[in-house]
């Protein structure tokens, strides 16, 4: 008996993205426990309570910062074919999405600072329906190429308007 | 027709002069009050907050002013042109051809001025359309008149007022108003609402006479009596908040099919609003079951459209009927999709067991989650609050589950000819069909658990009401199959066929 399955997008982001998922997370998980950190170097009566505070916040930051970004790379994928945007994303929760190119409206480029930093660049495929495909994490230069070549089909094939 | 040759031109009615300066009068009436409460003093904390309330309200003003005195229309025989704005200035210019339709209501601020909001519909994304907010009443039925018009003479769209009439307004619905839960949050959210304002004022509701009588009164009669009472009044209160929110916003509803395949609601007694959505751009409807409702047999129908706006816009027009006994919504739904049968709960495929397992594992963290954090508060509040977290969850976990089966009883999907149906929820229960042609895109959604018990939720985007409609939690073959079957070939060339042998780690294989 064989099942059917979602076969993952042939294309990997690219591995600077590991650096970069790392960069967010840190941005996201470790002010709280700095914080905490320096108080408790900073206010001696206290410090029994800001030193379980300080371990309470980081160890659970330190394991995201050490986990999310090398589980994502591991599913974050792409692929276009002739037809259609095929995209995987998520770690914990991770989501499938395909597009045909036939209803792509407008694709468009993201590169926020980090992602500058990392070289990296963000492509958002964007349809009539109101959430919008993101492969976030390519390489500049296949982002560029991807979203010339997106910009190219949708204008060839015919689309309806919703 | 010549009088769509002669161009017409206009402005906003004067009258908004007064809206402009009652806007800033607002906080120093407050400030007035104030001071008459608390005898003639005031401090520095009320002067601040009326202060910084008084120079937004002025700003608020500046700009209605602005826009009162800028915005001007101008309907040639080409194109219909507004411009408005002093710092920014804008200027729209729209062809009859893209003019969709055109809705005029009134607030009722507006209706005490005589005044109107002309809405043109222009069918773009992301809510695309004019708005002329604040002509009298005489200029916008002149100016709609005129538009329609004009359209007609650009394209042969005819729009007739009063063509199939297919739902009006029974007094005997009004049973239902009581029944939407907003009613007890709206009088939950004034409360809190009018207690920080008297607490900014300084003003301690708790330290007036009456409130003092009141907890005086209460405190003579058992808790358990004192509560119930309460919790009585408050929904007593909840339900006649209800329902005059549903005389406000349904009186004189009717639904209409207008030709030139438009669907037409109209309704509201205060704020008349009409909303009017191209049956070509209809993808489907949804009809929604809230608990209260669905146990006296009642149901809502919206429809699934685009061209109603944003997210908010949609969801606040979406609604093709009140709150109606089920068979009426059906019946409407039959006359909206052509084919009764589709919102058919019966013969939707099952859901698998697992399914059930999510939920039952929802419904008995969520008890845990209330009664622990009763039990917290026990800890640092004293021994009554642990006892209340143990009765609470113990209470609250069969409950739950009764709910988790019904969840799992309503899960449902299924091809219906042209439309693809979905049922899911249980405190509101929905089904939705949607045109299978309106499918623009598939989006496949795993949790950890989904992934580990070889399920997936199979989400249809369209261009349509939320953008995503789920199929939830259906297993990994059941939901690849309904993918290709509604929307042939889009997803089938990212789908293989595996030996099945270790269902728990399917899909995640690939990633290495």
């Amino acid at each position: 008996m064989s099942d059917l399955r979602l076969r993952p997008p042939r294309n990997r982001v690219a591995c600077r993205s590991i650096g970069w998922w790392s960069a967010q997370a840190a941005v996201f998980a470790l002010p709280l426990p700095l914080t905490f950190a320096i108080l408790w170097a900073s206010i001696p009566p206290t410090r029994e309570l800001f030193m379980w505070l300080t371990l309470i916040s980081l160890v659970p930051g330190l394991l995201y910062v050490a986990v999310m970004p090398y589980w994502r790379y591991r599913v974050h994928r792409w692929e276009v074919t002739g037809e259609a945007v095929y995209a995987a994303s998520g770690w914990l929760w991770q989501q499938w999405r395909v597009v045909p190119l036939s209803r792509v409206q407008t694709v468009d480029t993201l590169r926020g600072p980090l992602q500058q930093l990392f070289g990296l660049s963000g492509v958002s495929v964007t349809t009539a329906s109101s959430s919008a495909v993101r492969i976030n994490g390519l390489d500049r230069e296949i982002g560029d190429e991807l979203v010339a070549y997106l910009t190219s089909r949708t204008h060839v094939v015919p689309g309806d308007n919703a | 027709m010549t009088s769509t040759a002669t161009p017409h031109r206009g402005r906003l009615s004067g009258r908004l002069i007064v809206v402009s300066l009652g806007v800033p009068a607002a906080p120093l009436a407050l400030f007035l009050l104030s001071l008459l409460v608390a005898g003639g003093e005031t401090n520095l904390q009320v002067l601040i907050t009326l202060g910084s309330l008084f120079l937004t309200c002025l700003v608020v003003g500046g700009f209605g002013l602005a826009r009162l005195l800028t915005t001007r229309y101008h309907l040639t025989g080409e194109r219909l042109e507004l411009s408005s704005g002093l710092l920014f200035r804008s200027r729209h210019a729209v062809p009859p051809a893209r003019v969709r339709s055109v809705d005029v209501t009134a607030n009722p601020l507006q209706r005490l001025l005589g005044l109107t909001t002309l809405r043109i519909d222009t069918g773009g994304q992301g809510g695309g359309g004019l708005k002329l907010d604040g002509l009298t009443a005489a200029d916008a039925a002149e100016l709609r008149r005129r538009i329609l018009q004009w359209r007609e003479t650009g394209h042969a769209l005819n729009v007739t007022e009063d063509a199939g009439l297919i739902c009006e307004l029974d007094r005997a619905w009004l049973r239902y108003a009581p029944l939407t839960v907003w009613g007890v949050g709206g009088v939950l959210a004034a409360a809190g609402s009018v207690y920080r304002t008297l607490h900014e004022m300084k003003i301690d509701p708790l330290e007036l006479g009456a409130v003092q009588d009141l907890v005086r009164r209460f405190g003579s009669v058992p808790l358990w009596y004192g509560l119930l009472l309460a919790t009585l009044a408050l929904i007593a209160l909840g339900a006649a908040c209800s329902t005059l929110t549903f005389i406000e916003n349904w009186s004189g509803y009717e639904l209409r099919r207008a030709e030139g395949g438009v669907l037409r609601v109209r309704r509201g007694l205060l704020a008349t609003r009409s909303v009017s959505m191209e049956e070509s751009r209809l993808r489907g409807v949804e009809l929604v079951e809230p608990i209260p409702l669905r146990w006296a047999g009642g149901a809502k129908l919206n429809a699934v459209t685009s061209g109603l706006g944003d997210r908010d816009e949609n969801r606040n027009r979406r609604a093709l009927t009140p709150p109606v006994p089920r068979a009426e919504a059906l019946r409407v739904a039959g006359q909206v999709l052509t084919e009764e049968w589709l919102l058919n709960r019966a013969g939707l495929t099952p859901h698998p067991r697992a399914a059930l397992r999510r939920r039952i594992n929802r419904a008995l963290i969520a008890a845990v989650l209330v009664a622990a954090a009763l039990a917290g508060l026990g800890l640092w509040l004293g021994q009554a609050f642990v006892t209340a977290g143990w009765i609470t969850g113990v209470l609250l976990a069969p409950i739950l589950t009764v709910f988790a089966c019904d969840a799992h009883r309503t899960l449902g999907h299924g091809l219906r000819g042209h439309h693809l149906a979905m049922a899911y929820g249980t405190f509101a229960r929905r089904t939705v069909v949607l045109r299978r042609d309106g499918i623009i895109g598939w989006m496949v959604t795993r949790s950890p658990f989904q992934r580990r018990t070889g399920l997936l939720t199979l989400g249809a985007t369209t261009a349509a009401g939320d953008g995503v409609y789920k199929v939830r939690d259906v297993s990994v073959d059941q939901g690849l199959e309904l993918a290709e079957a509604a929307v042939p070939r889009l997803l089938a060339p990212f789908v293989e066929s595996v030996a099945s042998n270790s269902p728990g780690r399917r899909m995640r294989a690939g990633a290495r």
